[in-house]
């Protein structure tokens, strides 16, 4: 897919001598006795495109307003290539934000709203003409230019707002829930322009976001934050296949949790004794964690496997009873008990149409899955 | 038709009243005001015109009826001579003149004054808002006419002012601030400063704080962005409050009759004059229609603007 050919197959963050293009450094952030932002520590590499993820209320934005400069941070430092932000009032500096409310000014025309950075810098006319037609172009908002924002439709004002945002070639463009007031097909459709702007410019995107879809699609990194701090860093794939905590594995994604104890534990594997499903699950991953230590298993309701009988080669193979099954088009959702009362939830892509024996509720069933499907969490 | 005509017919229950009050509540709302207005400006007006249009007498009205019904014949004689008579006489042209330059220099004074007020407040933390807020109301407790009597007291020759830069040894004689057009504008900016604030703050707190961000961040100093954002923005509550200073200051009489000295010359005065003094009413009438005349315009005019600006909206 893109990987091969964008810049972020690069993963400079694995290069040690690759230098950050935006470091944050042990920053925090308090209103009054509220710490909106607790000592994050972030590296961000030129030409990414990394998403904070988090609920409202975790501080993404108030981390994003710092980056910024409409918020100094109340301890630690932020440099932006190299360059101590400290102090810098946000017209002096080099970066971009696109607003979550867009933030157009109602009494400009499309071509002015994008022009104003531009202007303010005392480019000559000329190019500004030229640069802004550019720009049009490139967020196809081509002969709207002399609309107002009021005349535009949210697709559409969302363009003009990236293009403004854009237009002065920032080192760093902020993105505050960019895609938030757009309906869901419009989404993805601008989730892939959006890509695309970004490797066509090499600009560095910092968006945040609280839907976890659009950080998947979206970014070459993610940061998982939760009241204030940033609990997991890594590529899309890494947080949702290794997931660091509990709350990571369940916020993004829907996950099982089974809670237990480490029965037994080698190098190459462990086993959790897991009063959940009354049994020892098997993961075939070393951990660091001692004998007897709590722990909970994360487990992907894809990674399950549903039959009336599974191979006996399975490792982890348990009884159930399906409470119900959810179509869905493309996968069915099945929720299963098991007989200690654990609930548990399944899905199976729709390979066939023909659904004459497929499995209903009510049905005795057995689930399984590999050793490697699994992920222990210790926090 | 004919079912129609029986549909109304069964309609004449309750919930058919009701449905007719519903559909007619929109009239019934409409003339409340409508009466009001009729009652107390479209008459009077009317009668103020027709006095205007009358000759003045030694009677009881001071004017003569402008219509007679004499023997089948209805005289009418509208005597335009008043109007005429404003523009031989250039006093009236110099009131009108000297109205409008006095208000509308107490106008930019007012803008200039409480747009930074307004401000402050808009910008202020929501508590400490409804407190400013408050404090700019408060003078309008007490009545208007005795604090213009107060600012007698603080300017006259031995007043608060002349008496305290005496005292400190800044001035060896007296200041004359009182009965000059200094203390007028003053009196003006005083007063209707309130008027001034109010429709500034309703139009700066609405403004949203996202748009300065937006411009800060694309490289506009503080002030360029009050210039290019803010100001733009808050135009509608500079044409109002505008105006709220202006029409009433252009007619007014207490200020410049208290504060102002005798080349003070105000349209408010005149007119007082005309009525009181000259008992002219005719001529009195016609200045007071004049001078709605000129008020009216500008706001005429206004009002097309906006009310086209709402329909691009």
């Amino acid at each position: 897919m893109t990987e091969a050919t964008s810049a972020r197959a690069l993963k400079p963050w694995e290069d040690p001598n690759a230098k950050p293009f935006l470091q944050i450094r042990n920053v925090t952030k308090k209103f009054g006795a509220f710490t909106a932002v607790n000592d994050v520590s972030l590296d961000i590499y030129q030409g990414e495109l990394f998403c904070l993820l988090g609920g409202s209320g975790c501080g993404k934005s108030t981390l994003l307003r710092m980056l910024a400069g409409f918020e100094m941070p109340t301890s630690g430092q932020i440099l932006i290539d190299g360059e101590d932000m400290s102090g810098v009032p946000p017209h002096k500096r080099d970066t971009n934000m696109m607003f979550q409310s867009y933030a157009l000014f109602p009494h400009m025309s499309v071509e002015k709203n994008i022009a104003y950075g531009l202007k303010r810098d005392g480019v000559p006319r000329a190019e500004i003409a030229t640069r802004v037609t550019e720009m049009l172009s490139l967020v196809q908002l081509d002969g709207l230019a002399a609309r107002k924002p009021h005349q535009l439709s949210g697709g559409q004002r969302q363009r003009v707002a990236l293009a403004r945002s854009l237009i002065k070639r920032p080192k760093l463009l902020m993105l505050d829930e960019p895609l938030g007031a757009l309906d869901k097909k419009l989404r993805e459709e601008t989730q892939r322009e959006l890509i695309k702007i970004q490797e066509t410019l090499g600009v560095t995107f910092v968006v945040v976001t609280h839907d976890q879809e659009e950080a998947m699609t979206l970014s070459s990194r993610l940061g998982v934050m939760t009241a204030g701090q940033i609990v997991q860093i890594g590529t899309p794939h890494d947080v949702y296949e290794y997931p660091n905590t509990r709350f990571v594995a369940d916020f993004i994604g829907s996950v099982n949790i089974f809670e237990g104890k480490i029965a037994e534990d080698a190098d190459d594997h462990v086993v959790i004794r897991s009063g959940d499903t009354a049994s020892d699950i098997l993961v075939s991953h070393g951990i660091s964690g001692v004998k007897g230590q709590s722990v909970a298993v994360a487990l992907r309701p894809e990674k399950i496997a549903i039959e009336r009988t599974l191979p006996e080669s399975l490792p982890n193979r348990l009884a159930a009873t399906v409470d119900d099954v959810s179509y869905m088009g493309n996968l069915s959702v099945f929720h299963v008990t098991l007989p200690t009362g654990k609930q548990v939830k399944v899905s199976q892509t729709n390979r066939r149409r023909s659904a004459d024996d497929a499995i209903r509720a009510g049905e005795a069933v057995q689930i399984g899955w590999d050793g490697a499907a699994s992920v222990v969490v210790t926090a | 038709m004919g079912r129609r005509g029986k549909r109304r017919g069964d309609g004449m229950t309750a919930r058919g009243l009701f449905e007719w009050v519903g559909a007619k509540g929109r009239a019934f709302v409409v003339a409340a005001p409508l009466a009001w207005l009729t009652l107390f400006f479209l008459l009077p007006f009317v009668v103020l015109a027709k006095i205007s249009l009358s000759e003045s007498a030694i009677a009881r009205p001071p004017y003569l009826p402008i219509w007679e019904w004499a023997e089948g014949v209805l005289n009418v004689s509208l005597n335009f001579g008043n109007y005429l008579f404003l523009a031989e006489d250039p006093l009236y042209l110099m009131a009108y003149l000297g109205s409008l330059k006095i208000a509308a220099a107490a106008t930019v004074i007012t803008l200039l004054i409480g747009y930074p007020m307004a401000y402050v407040i808009a910008r202020a933390p929501q508590h400490r808002r409804n407190i400013l807020l408050m404090l700019v109301v408060l003078p309008f407790w007490t009545s208007f006419l005795l604090r213009v009597y107060a600012w007698i007291g603080i300017l006259k020759g031995n007043g608060v002012i002349n008496n305290v830069l005496m005292s400190m040894g800044v001035i060896n004689e007296p200041l004359v601030l009182l009965q000059t057009d200094f203390a007028v504008y003053l009196g003006i900016v005083y007063s209707y400063l309130p008027f001034m604030i109010l429709p500034l703050y309703a139009t700066l707190v609405k403004l949203d704080e996202a748009l300065l961000e937006a411009s800060a961040d694309l490289g506009a100093r503080p002030f360029v962005t009050f210039l290019t954002v803010t100001l733009p923005l808050s135009v509608p509550g500079i044409i109002a409050g505008s105006l709220l200073v202006f029409i009433p200051a252009v007619g007014e009489f207490v200020i410049p009759a208290l504060l102002g000295g005798p080349d003070t010359l105000m349209i408010g005065s005149v007119l007082w004059n005309e009525f009181f003094s000259n008992r002219d009413w005719p001529v009195a009438s016609a200045v007071a229609i004049v001078m709605l005349v000129v008020l009216v315009m500008p706001i005429a005019i206004l009002q097309r603007t906006q009310s086209g600006k709402e329909e691009a909206n």
